[in-house]
């Protein structure tokens, strides 16, 4: 774009950043709150806290679980994540490479599922789940997401793939190289830019899910983030002071790890989309 | 017979190519290794429960009771004629998803306008309007249930503008409002990503040579670069269009379906019938219609747009 910088630009960027600071708002008001003292909040919710006070924290830190429900939301994510990539990157490689009747169908029939609202399995599966002795366990939650990322991790993995040209691949067979050498060492390697984009979603994802753990996850000692600030909330009714200091620790996590990996995230995110 | 297997196998062990029939059953095994686990939890997670599902629609199934009886078509008769709350979950849940497509797709294309120009803070800006996007709905509930209670007042106080005085999440008509905003806060940035994306892949020149033929901004921008990234389009109301229609979190934690039960989403009403009150029959009968809803929603919509991409 070779545009010059005119005063029409600038007067777009101060909008741009009016708005910018528009979007900003919330945030502003749930971190000075979290800070101030319950009186301070009802007086005035928009003024600067007089005194900074982390007892909001260090009490909501204990009532919350703080430590174990990030771990548990930590460990579901990426035992999730693992297992989505590699089950549907190798499904998604072996159904591009064989042609034939079966595997297009089998493709279809993975994407077609995406139109499933979960609302339209959950109930059954909680049956389901009960008899397989996969409810109330964090093994549990993490095979459930199995079955519910293969679709849309499938589908993206099968696009790129398509794009790998195949002779590395021939060469290596011919060299004497097993079906899953040639995967995991040559063909898995290539496929490093849609991995990230399918963990990124697939993290986005599983990490603020709330209605699957709330069904599946009842004992208190195996909450996640979502979960653990839902149960507070239903507790502490009207309670901001340390509701707002909750809800800021909740939210850290995750914005950390977006301003961290935010190009690949924003770049993956569009690229997901896109393909 | 047997002398010729022999000398096949010795030969082959010479060449190193292995008989025709081993490499085919070979080759089977290698394909289940790699599709068959993928398979595996696909069918067991989400087939098997949505063919169970369709299977208890016509059942009496409670959850506790082992007796499942088989009523046929009693529980849609009963959705039908004598459910009302759920048909205002439903009227509610369309006219929030017609609502929230508009504007969350307005702001994020605007957005996305905006920030494909040159402007310095472009990139800063970018990670700005994205942010709300990787909290849960859930989270983001409870944030606006705060500003729209506390900070709403406090502002009102302040700048004595009418609106911020509002009870807004007492009244049925603010509090849907809220849950738009709510909702068109998450998703803007989202959706202005992949329209930048799209953005970016439209040729200068064709802009260029507009500009040069005289077309105003206007024209240039409905008549050239609308029609050049209708795919977009189709993505993003696609999905805007399963995000309202499914929304979940940013209902419970922002007004619980209140005031009065107006802004109980049809996946509200479907995990109340099942999991508060136990009718777990009525519940998968709702469930199976909801998503033939769904799936005609998105099925007519992805259809409506390509057929205008290949018109374009």
């Amino acid at each position: 774009m070779n545009q010059k910088y005119t005063k029409k630009f600038f007067l777009l960027e101060i909008f741009g950043i009016v708005l910018g600071l528009i979007f900003l708002i919330p945030f502003y008001f749930v971190i000075i709150n979290s800070v101030k003292a319950f009186s301070e909040i009802l007086i005035d919710a928009a003024a600067w806290p007089k005194e900074i006070l982390f007892t909001n924290f260090v009490k909501v830190w204990d009532i919350i679980n703080f430590p174990k429900a990030f771990w548990n939301s930590l460990i579901i994510t990426v035992a999730s994540n693992i297992g989505i990539v590699v089950i549907s990157s190798m499904a998604a490689w072996k159904l591009v490479r064989t042609r034939g009747k079966l595997s297009n169908f089998l493709f279809i029939f993975f994407v077609a599922a995406m139109v499933i609202p979960f609302q339209s399995v959950m109930i059954p599966l909680m049956k389901l789940g009960g008899a397989l002795g996969i409810v109330n366990s964090i093994p549990g939650i993490v095979i459930m997401y199995f079955g519910f990322g293969v679709p849309l991790s499938l589908f993206l993995f099968h696009g790129f793939v398509k794009t790998v040209p195949v002779e590395i691949e021939e060469s290596a067979t011919i060299d004497g190289c097993s079906q899953f050498g040639v995967f995991w060492r040559i063909v898995f390697p290539l496929l490093k830019p849609i991995t990230v984009t399918v963990v990124i979603l697939n993290t986005l994802w599983i990490w603020n899910d709330y209605l699957l753990p709330l069904l599946v996850l009842t004992d208190a000692e195996l909450r996640t983030i979502p979960l653990a600030t839902s149960s507070f909330f239903a507790q502490y009714t009207k309670q901001w002071d340390m509701g707002l200091a909750a809800l800021v620790l909740g939210i850290t996590p995750i914005i950390i790890f977006f301003l961290f990996l935010q190009r690949h995230i924003i770049k993956g995110i569009a690229s997901g989309s896109i393909k | 017979m047997e002398a010729k297997t022999v000398s096949e196998a010795q030969m082959n062990r010479k060449t190193g190519i292995k008989p025709k029939r081993e490499v085919k059953w070979k080759s089977i095994l290698t394909y289940v290794a790699f599709v068959g686990p993928a398979l595996l939890f696909f069918v067991m997670i989400q087939i098997i429960p949505f063919l169970m599902g369709i299977y208890y629609s016509f059942t009496s199934w409670n959850g506790i009771s082992s007796a499942v009886e088989w009523v046929g078509l009693e529980n849609y008769k009963k959705i039908f004629t004598n459910d009302a709350k759920f048909f205002d979950s439903f009227w509610f849940t369309t006219r929030f998803m017609f609502t929230a497509v508009i504007i969350s797709n307005l702001i994020g294309f605007g957005l996305a306008l905006l920030l494909n120009s040159a402007l310095k803070t472009r990139n800063i800006l970018r990670t700005v309007f994205f942010m709300p996007n990787v909290i849960g709905g859930l989270l983001l509930g409870f944030i606006w249930q705060f500003i729209f209670v506390k900070g709403f007042a406090s502002v009102g106080k302040y700048t004595d503008i009418g609106i911020f005085k509002l009870a807004w999440l007492g009244d049925e008509v603010t509090a849907f409002w809220g849950i738009v905003i709510v909702f068109a806060w998450q998703t803007a940035g989202y959706m202005m990503v992949i329209y930048i994306a799209a953005l970016q892949g439209v040729e200068q020149s064709y802009i260029e040579a507009a500009r040069i033929d005289g077309a105003s901004n206007w024209h240039v921008l409905t008549k050239i670069i609308m029609p050049l990234i209708l795919p977009a389009f189709t993505i993003c109301f696609f999905l805007t269009i399963s995000m309202a229609f499914k929304i979940f979190d940013i209902n419970i934690s922002l007004t619980n379906g209140g005031p009065f039960n107006s802004t109980e989403s049809v996946a509200i009403n479907i995990y109340r019938e099942a999991f508060q009150y136990n009718n777990f029959g009525l519940g998968t009968a709702k469930a199976v219609l909801f998503f033939v809803i769904v799936a005609i929603f998105t099925t007519v919509q992805v259809v409506m747009t390509k057929k205008k991409e290949v018109e374009a």
